[in-house]
């Protein structure tokens, strides 16, 4: 009985943000015109699967209680490379994803070791590899353009035995192969140990570095898959800026919904993937109201600035004016 | 007689060189390597008017990243400063088109909506305790959505009032740029602020511990709401110089001014973690980021290299001086 309660209060976050999920959710089916069929469900998870990529890179590495401004930028590089790569014969796609695979990899590794072992702030070692990123973006595709697969993108965003969204079949199994073995591995742990006190992991002998350095490029390696996920939604490759930072911005937007600490050392993948799928419900429940969808910007400015003023209610906890300063 | 002068003057010497912080002389070193990079490729790179050119473009820089500089000098971080930046620019075109009074009034109201948002960054970290980074990116956001209610989504049409081309473009000096005049009256009175005014030295004081600065009696929240608020309206007020610089304002026009206010205030020498730092090293760092900018147009680089040269002379930079140090090993 007892262990079920701390079970539960380990997951208060992800449940919370499922919560909300779910309710947001029935709102957005109840007033759309369609009603509850599968290519709703289809065309708000092919929508939601994107940010909740994202959103799971940034988590990684927020675990660690750091940050990464570069993910919306890594997805940007990614789309604009998957936009070259991911064309032709089966074998060639196939090579072509790997080759985007590994260079969101590659780029979250070097974020990793400029801010493990160059010692710079996260914040702004992020900005600075993310302006990087956005360059090589920017020297691959000047102009929108090129295409990609399209047997490979119509399978990716269609439906599995025409009932589930294959875009949500693949955010599931990415958490299968990705998010779980992670975070129950000694690697993993030692994320959330570091996050959460970063001298008691070391005293306790726990392979910091490796760990943030996982989590970095894993996060680069997220990222990218959501790259591959925009050039089959969208069959071009873009070096948006704009889209770049908003995606960094949501991702923030869906780590703090998702019930992840960012303080680092709380919260799971899990929820900020609801966390993510509930931010856009919250966007999209605009259109279903028949909004001007000029109020969209605002409207998801309000809600992060919300979510995260909502941390403050942990303010009434304090009993020591000094805890207010960490 | 004549030894102990030398050894007097080596004294000297030796404590003006002591009290050089090295990441300064490093970004004058590196201004001194631009200048001469920049001219090889173009004879007209080291003319004076060529030099004042670049000074006045960088002068809209240096008020925005003086704003950055106080809440870095805090250990906080502004993220609001690209929609502070077109919010500035953008009401102080709109308070023009109301008539007389709101030409006048249009830099005020320019300022005063960049302290505005400068105030919810300040009771969102000072009151609430929410991280810096989060608020600022969250009130970014805000600022943008409002932005794109008022404008409708099209380039705003009104354009700037008389005195903000004066302030931006004109000479009230012969020869000496009347932006660059604001920026040195800016950056005096920044210095004022922090070297001799209570408000000041609390803020170096925050920056090194906030504990210890609030046991010490410092009412360290209002001096965080205070700093942020100051980071909004210099924002803003950079925003209004640009509107008048360019005759109207744009929605994306603060874009390009995020990461060179931070990079010129980390360049410069402050430390990010806050509590360290000077004025002297955000002007080296200012200019140090404009003549960056400069040399890579006169070298005709797309846009594609100089996002990607710029990120890497960044990190390069942070790397020779602005890491953390290690704690432990």
């Amino acid at each position: 009985m007892k262990e079920w309660r701390y079970r539960l209060g380990e997951r208060r976050g992800t449940v919370m943000a499922a919560g909300i999920f779910v309710v947001m959710f029935a709102i957005y089916v109840s007033n759309h015109p369609a009603g509850l069929t599968a290519n709703v469900v289809q065309t708000a998870a092919n929508k939601g699967v994107l940010l909740a990529f994202v959103a799971m890179a940034q988590t990684l590495v927020v675990i660690t209680a750091g940050i990464d401004l570069s993910v919306g930028m890594i997805f940007i590089l990614t789309n604009a490379l998957a936009s070259w790569l991911v064309l032709g014969s089966p074998l060639e796609t196939a090579l072509g994803v790997m080759a985007v695979l590994a260079t969101g990899l590659a780029c979250g590794a070097l974020n990793g070791l400029i801010v493990i072992y160059g010692r710079l702030q996260p914040i702004v070692a992020t900005i600075a590899t993310g302006a990087v990123f956005f360059g090589i973006a920017l020297l691959l595709r000047p102009f929108p353009g090129g295409s990609v697969n399209e047997e490979l993108a119509d399978v990716m965003t269609g439906k599995v035995f025409d009932l589930l969204p294959a875009s949500l079949v693949a955010l599931i199994a990415v958490v299968l192969v990705i998010w779980v073995p992670f975070s129950r591995s000694l690697i993993g742990r030692a994320a959330y140990a570091s996050g959460s006190s970063e001298i008691a992991a070391y005293m306790s002998g726990l392979p910091i570095r490796r760990a943030k350095f996982t989590a970095y490029a894993l996060a680069g390696l997220l990222a990218s898959i959501g790259g591959l996920f925009l050039t089959f939604f969208t069959f071009t490759g873009e070096a948006a800026f704009a889209s770049g930072n908003a995606y960094t911005l949501f991702s923030i937007a869906s780590v703090v919904l998702g019930g992840v600490s960012l303080f680092g050392g709380k919260g799971s993948a899990i929820g900020a993937i609801f966390g993510a799928l509930a931010f856009r419900t919250i966007g999209d429940l605009l259109f279903v109201f028949d909004f001007d969808p000029l109020w969209q910007p605002l409207f998801q400015g309000v809600v992060l600035l919300v979510a995260v003023s909502l941390g403050a209610f942990a303010l009434f906890r304090v009993r020591n004016r000094l805890e207010w300063f960490g | 007689m004549n030894d102990l002068m030398r050894e007097h003057s080596v004294t000297r010497l030796s404590k003006f060189m002591h009290r050089l912080d090295p990441a300064i002389a490093t970004a004058f070193a590196c201004i001194f390597l631009l200048l001469i990079i920049g001219s090889f490729y173009s004879a007209s790179f080291l003319s004076p008017e060529y030099l004042l050119q670049q000074l006045k473009v960088a002068s809209f820089l240096g008020v925005i990243a003086t704003g950055m500089m106080i809440v870095v000098l805090l250990g906080q971080i502004d993220l609001s400063v690209p929609w502070s930046v077109a919010v500035g620019g953008m009401m102080a075109c709109a308070a023009a088109a109301y008539g007389p009074l709101g030409e006048a009034l249009a830099i005020p109201f320019g300022i005063a909506c960049g302290m505005a948002i400068g105030l919810a960054n300040g009771i969102g970290v000072a009151y609430l305790r929410i991280p810096s980074m989060i608020i600022t990116l969250a009130t970014n956001a805000v600022a943008q959505g409002l932005m794109v209610v008022y404008t409708g989504g099209f380039s705003p049409q009104d354009s700037a009032t008389f005195a903000m081309r004066y302030l931006a473009t004109g000479f009230l000096l012969p020869g000496l740029p009347n932006a660059v005049l604001i920026w040195a009256v800016v950056g005096a009175a920044t210095v004022f602020v922090l070297n001799r005014t209570t408000f000041g030295r609390s803020v170096y004081g925050i920056g090194n511990r906030e504990s210890a600065a609030y046991l010490s009696g410092i009412n360290t929240r209002r001096i965080v709401m205070i700093a942020f608020i100051a980071s909004g309206a210099l924002s803003a007020f950079g925003g209004a110089l640009l509107a008048g610089y360019a005759s109207k304002a744009a929605q994306s026009m603060g874009d390009a001014y995020l990461l060179p206010s931070i990079a010129a205030v980390v360049l410069g020498g402050t430390s990010i973690l806050g509590g360290k730092g000077s004025y002297l090293g955000t002007v080296a760092g200012v200019i140090l980021i404009t003549l960056l900018q400069s040399i890579l147009s006169v070298m005709q680089m797309p846009e594609a290299g100089r996002q990607i040269i710029y990120g890497v002379v960044i990190i390069a930079m942070l790397l020779l001086y602005g890491r953390s140090p290690a704690n432990r090993q």
